[in-house]
């Protein structure tokens, strides 16, 4: 390898080092309220409400809806890590200690973005784990699940990142999440079938990126989906890159970061 | 025509900048072309009041501002055609505390290390070194936010020296550092200097400056306003002003003798002005022939300051006398 490349390797590494030790840092913050928030929605949409409404897509409800929650924690997660910290380094301005060193910006990118992917693949497995404790889960295909929860918890750490670019002050870091991720989760398929909207509604949620990872998680999960592989697939894949893409470019020209 | 840097070593150069400006998005322009050359094992310094363009010109060759036009070359290497290169070369201890206070002191050093690829096997070695030369060696395993102000300057200074750098550069390393603290950062830096690293220093205490820089650049307004040995600058004073405190009033105070200038600012203390290449026996000899003996005196302001508020007082254009 190259001096180059070890030098970019070894960034790497402190990078995702660096933001496993503050995700344990402060874990209260980063992997308890998950915990808690899903075992809400358990409580509440599965055992209460849920006994209700009875089977979903022929699949008991607690069930159904176990799959879209972790991928709720995922997404939530991945997010909300990387905009916080990447934001923080540049309002306390210790970003400037890689802006400084000889690191790639691709390789800043991908550290933060495995940062994120960290943080919410833990809240998933946690949130998983709280779920057994309320419904029965096989896994129908594990590398289905696997390769969505992956590309899901990527493509919303550099959503964070982007966030953070752009971000001026907290406000900034909070609006997105708020009235923007938050209603596309809940309108992306976690609670319910899109087979059950009225048609103008289903047509307007595959606009929505969520739907097609809650979806494809699910049929790794439980086999059941609204929306078919190659579809999902293909959707996810564009997501990903073009969230890469912006986020590689916006940082590369230095936005928010250099005068 | 701006003063040009003819008095730097022909080769080899730690820093070669040509040309340099900066306009910011705002419309201000905080470098007009400015033109500056450090000779490799350099102590230098880079003085001017605020907004004279120090930190603007700091940023753009470490990398933390984007310049509007010039070139810089560090040790040879073109900040445009290799910055990577031309990073890992410099080490800088910036003038604003800008670590995570959350870290621990061995965190911090080692991360940075890391982003220069240094891998934490070599760099705990490199770090327990400076750490000790600094006085922070006890503080290793601390949280970064409850080191004391002096500490925490003192690590800015351990974190820019954590990948082994051949230039450092210091903006303001001793801010409301107290006194026996700047000392010994005083002789912690000129051990740096002498074992090869080149230092570039911006600082606000221009004591600082005389006792610690080969070379000295002033800067005003974006422009290189002066630069050269700082003994060649000190001479251009054209006077001296002294504090002398005398034993007995001034009442009876002799007309000065020629070259000095005298005026009383309390009954036991005289100020007196004295031109370059003057005979100090004679102005002795004058005031104990008048029954006045001097207790002790002092320069009234530190030599580098009387030239800085000299220099920086006229237009940039102006001779330096």
């Amino acid at each position: 390898m190259s001096p180059y490349w070890r030098t970019q390797a070894v960034a790497f590494v402190t990078i995702l080092r660096r933001e496993f030790l503050r995700i344990l840092r402060i874990w209260p913050q980063t992997l308890f309220p998950s915990a808690i928030t899903m075992t809400l929605y358990f409580v509440i949409f599965g055992s209460i409400i849920g006994r209700r409404v009875g089977l979903m897509d022929g699949v008991p409800y607690m069930a159904y809806i176990a799959p879209g929650l972790v991928m709720m924690a995922v997404i939530t997660n991945s997010y909300s890590n990387v905009v916080s910290s990447f934001f923080g380094a540049k309002f306390s301005r210790y970003v400037e200690e890689l802006l400084v060193a000889p690191v790639a910006d691709v390789v800043v990118l991908l550290g933060y973005m495995g940062g994120g992917m960290i943080r919410g693949l833990t809240t998933g497995l946690i949130v998983t784990g709280v779920a057994l404790f309320f419904a029965h889960l096989e896994i129908r295909h594990p590398w289905i699940m696997l390769t969505t929860v992956l590309i899901t918890s990527a493509t919303f750490s550099l959503a964070g990142f982007l966030n953070a670019l752009f971000a001026r002050k907290f406000d900034d870091i909070s609006i997105i999440p708020t009235f923007v991720l938050t209603p596309l989760t809940y309108l992306g398929g976690v609670f319910y079938s899109i087979r059950v909207l009225p048609p103008f509604w289903r047509r307007l949620t595959r606009f929505n990126p969520i739907l097609y990872m809650v979806n494809a998680f699910r049929e790794g999960v439980l086999g059941v989906s609204d929306i078919g592989m190659v579809r999902a697939y293909t959707m996810m894949s564009l997501f990903l890159a073009l969230f890469f893409i912006a986020a590689y470019v916006v940082l590369h020209r230095a936005r928010g970061l250099k005068s | 025509m701006p003063p040009h840097d003819d008095e730097a070593p022909a080769s080899p150069l730690a820093l070669e900048i040509e040309g340099l400006s900066k306009t910011y998005a705002g419309g201000v322009t905080a470098l007009h072309g400015l033109d500056l050359r450090v000779g490799a094992g350099e102590f230098f310094g880079l003085l001017g009041a605020n907004g004279a363009g120090k930190t603007t010109t700091i940023g753009i060759v470490t990398s933390l501002c984007r310049k509007s036009g010039g070139h810089v070359r560090v040790y040879g290497h073109d900040l445009d055609r290799e910055p990577a290169e031309v990073r890992r070369l410099i080490g800088l201890c910036p003038q604003e505390i800008n670590f995570n206070l959350f870290e621990t002191v061995e965190d911090i050093l080692t991360n940075q290390a890391g982003f220069y690829g240094v891998p934490r096997r070599v760099a705990r070695t490199l770090i327990t070194r400076i750490l000790e030369q600094l006085d922070l060696g006890a503080k290793r395993r601390a949280v970064a936010r409850t080191l004391s102000g002096g500490m925490k300057r003192r690590l800015l200074i351990a974190r820019s020296l954590v990948h082994d750098p051949r230039l450092v550069i210091l903006d303001e390393p001793t801010a409301g550092v107290d006194v026996e603290m700047r000392r010994d950062t005083w002789a912690f830096l000129r051990r740096l200097n002498s074992e090869g690293r080149t230092i570039i220093l911006t600082t606000h205490y221009l004591e600082e400056a005389e006792h610690l820089c080969d070379r000295i650049a002033i800067l005003d307004h974006g422009r290189l306003l002066t630069v050269g040995p700082r003994r060649e600058l000190l001479t251009r004073l054209a006077e001296e002003v002294y504090l002398f405190d005398l034993d007995s009033t001034a009442a009876g105070l002799p007309p000065p003798p020629p070259g000095v200038r005298w005026r009383t600012l309390d009954p036991h203390t005289l100020e007196v002005f004295v031109a370059r290449d003057t005979d100090l026996t004679t102005l002795f000899l004058r005031l104990a022939e008048a029954g006045l003996r001097v207790r002790s005196l002092r320069n009234r302001a530190n030599r580098l300051e009387e030239l800085f508020l000299h220099l920086t007082a006229r237009p940039a254009e102006a001779p330096v006398p």
